[in-house]
């Protein structure tokens, strides 16, 4: 079980699925993303945030 | 092609990253012109879930048989919409990407009406190209469950330790004779006030003794050769070469620190660098009635641009043990800016300050000076040179690349940075992975690290490892060089030899001379099939036929 759905915990969630492990992610909010998805782009790359 | 060629394209506003530069409606209006275009949408963001679930909607209820989507990069979202075709029914690979993010609102961003006709040539050549895209099928092939760690330092030992308890068979090389790297040569690992050395050596006990660690160490590698899954190892040994394969990589082979030889009358006895510093801690032979460290030497000028990160706190570090061990020492630290990140090192800094250690800031443009028994600075408040007394100068230099970076980075063909780091495959995508698959990288190799930081790099590079490790069976993209003409092929192996991911070899077929194509090692580059004279290779989704016709759909603009 991952407790978050932030950047750190997406990251986390997705390694361990792609392990071949089942994964069960619990966000408090409505939509995962975290404070990432609040941001518009990110340094140093530029990359759109969401 | 059997099926009519129904296209849909759709064009992301990327909130205002996008349309607050180039006339989107006017780009959405123009696609429904172009040929075999049934379906156009304009999206907020085509990545968010709704927009990934207008283009699933419209592959069924338009029966689109081909995607394109114009917004932002396909190296971070390339992926994402291919995975969107696949879950609408649609081969992930009848999906073309037009990036009018990067290369037309982006770069164009006063140019509102050019840059919109640049987005109009980029969709219509995407849009000739999709119609002529054909299927593609992942590659598989079976993964070597070994790996392979380069250098036997924290970062070196932390991921095979890792990997081992894992299960996974490791080989660890190590250069020198002994495990343990920078660390042994260290004092006190702040801010545990660990000794660094016994935590190194109980780490290397543990390598040693691990079963499913086959320990190397005077030993460093010589060839690899291969790809992720099955790269074959040349490892020299003091007792001659060992060949092994393995699946994955993970380089740590840490860094050095700069030797300030020739700056502010280095001598390594009354003028010394801080890694000196500590070996005098560890020997008992610090004494010192007045200390004067320097920070950023040799570091943040114009021949090494970057800051090493961690000297801040390894002088702070180091202060407070001058202070702790012989309290009527005066400590002096010139600075330029203090890193001091985080709690505890930011505790650390405070605690310095309280036990008396002062931190004075100088100009690079006017460097300290320093003469037999004082340093002159400028304060920068006062406005005036001070004379600082000193015994003994602390030198803070950076961690620089080490020396064999250059020889692995073309062993393994991986890139390193503009100061001969290795470079990691994405600042936040990537960034415990090479570009190239398979290959890992922690530590030191990097960047400069504190022991804690590598260490959690460490543990994160062979969680990426094992990966692929626990898949036993790696996918690799199918947009790969393939042989479309055997018969044209002459053997020629100039190919081969250009080739920069090993993918290509010679094979004596019954036709004679024959290029066979390593599918999964290819990147699908292309430099073969433009080397090609007899145009015996292509890459898929980049045929000569599609990439014409995206050129004659340029100049028909």
């Amino acid at each position: 079980m991952v407790i978050g759905g932030g950047i750190a915990g997406i990251q986390a969630a997705l390694d361990l699925a792609e392990m071949g492990i089942q994964v069960h992610m619990v966000e408090r909010l409505p939509s995962i993303g975290g404070k990432m998805a609040q941001l518009d782009k990110t340094f140093p790359t530029n990359d759109c945030a969401i | 092609m059997a099926d009519k060629i129904r296209i849909g394209v759709f064009v992301c506003d990327c909130g205002s990253n996008i349309a607050g530069y180039l006339d989107v409606k006017e780009l959405a209006e123009y696609a429904k012109t172009l040929p075999n275009v049934v379906y156009v949408k304009e999206n907020l963001y085509t990545c968010s879930e709704s927009g990934i679930n207008e283009i699933k909607d419209a592959i069924g209820k338009e029966n689109l048989n081909r995607v394109v989507v114009a917004s932002c990069t396909p190296r971070t979202h390339e992926p994402l919409f291919r995975g969107t075709c696949g879950e609408g029914g649609l081969n992930p690979y009848l999906f073309e990407m037009v990036n009018i993010r990067d290369q037309c609102s982006w770069v164009h961003m006063q140019e509102r009406e050019r840059g919109t006709d640049k987005a109009k040539d980029l969709i219509r050549m995407g849009v000739a190209k999709a119609a002529l895209l054909e299927p593609q099928e992942p590659i598989q092939s079976q993964m070597n469950p070994n790996a392979l760690v380069i250098g036997g330092g924290i970062s070196g030992m932390t991921a095979a330790l890792a990997l081992a308890n894992r299960g996974y068979e490791t080989t660890l090389v190590e250069k020198s004779p002994q495990l343990g790297g920078l660390l042994l040569r260290l004092d006190k690992l702040a801010p545990s006030d660990m000794d660094a050395a016994t935590f190194a050596n109980q780490q290397a006990e543990l390598v040693k003794k691990h079963p499913k660690i086959h320990l190397l160490t005077s030993a460093e590698v010589d060839a690899v050769a291969g790809y992720i899954g099955h790269f074959n190892v040349f490892a020299r040994t003091a007792d001659g070469e060992e060949n092994f394969d393995v699946g994955v990589i993970v380089v740590a082979t840490g860094a050095q620190v700069l030797q300030p030889t020739g700056m502010y009358g280095y001598d390594g006895k009354t003028v010394i660098n801080q890694l000196e510093l500590e070996e005098r801690f560890k020997a008992g032979t610090f004494s010192a009635q007045n200390v004067v460290m320097i920070q950023c030497v040799g570091a943040r000028n114009e021949e090494r641009k970057y800051c090493s990160r961690i000297c801040c706190m390894v002088a702070i570090k180091n202060a407070i043990a001058i202070k702790e061990l012989s309290p009527s020492t005066g400590v002096r630290i010139l600075y330029r800016d203090i890193q001091a990140y985080g709690m505890e090192n930011e505790a650390l800094f405070q605690k310095a300050k309280e036990l008396g250690v002062l931190f004075i800031k100088y100009d690079p443009n006017h460097p300290p000076r320093v003469e037999s028994d004082k340093v002159m600075v400028q304060h920068h408040l006062l406005g005036r040179e001070l004379a600082l007394p000193q015994d003994l100068v602390v030198l803070s230099t950076p961690l620089i690349a080490g020396e064999d970076n250059e020889t692995i980075s073309k062993l393994l063909r991986v890139t390193l940075d503009e100061n001969k780091f290795f470079l990691e495959g994405h600042v936040k995508l990537k960034p415990l992975d090479f570009a190239t698959d398979g290959i890992y990288l922690c530590g030191n190799a990097h960047y400069p690290a504190t022991a804690r930081e590598a260490i959690s790099q460490a543990l994160g590079a062979a969680s990426r490892a094992s990966i692929p490790l626990s898949k036993g069976v790696m996918t690799a993209e199918p947009i790969v060089s393939t042989l479309v003409d055997e018969d044209a092929c002459r053997g020629c192996g100039l190919c081969v030899a250009l080739c920069p991911y090993g993918a290509l070899e010679i094979q004596h077929t019954e036709k004679g001379r024959k290029v066979k194509v390593i599918p999964v090692a290819c990147k699908g580059c292309g430099v073969c099939a433009a080397t090609c004279y007899q145009h015996a290779l292509s890459i898929n989704s980049y045929t000569d036929q599609q990439v014409t016709e995206q050129i004659k759909a340029f100049l028909r603009g």
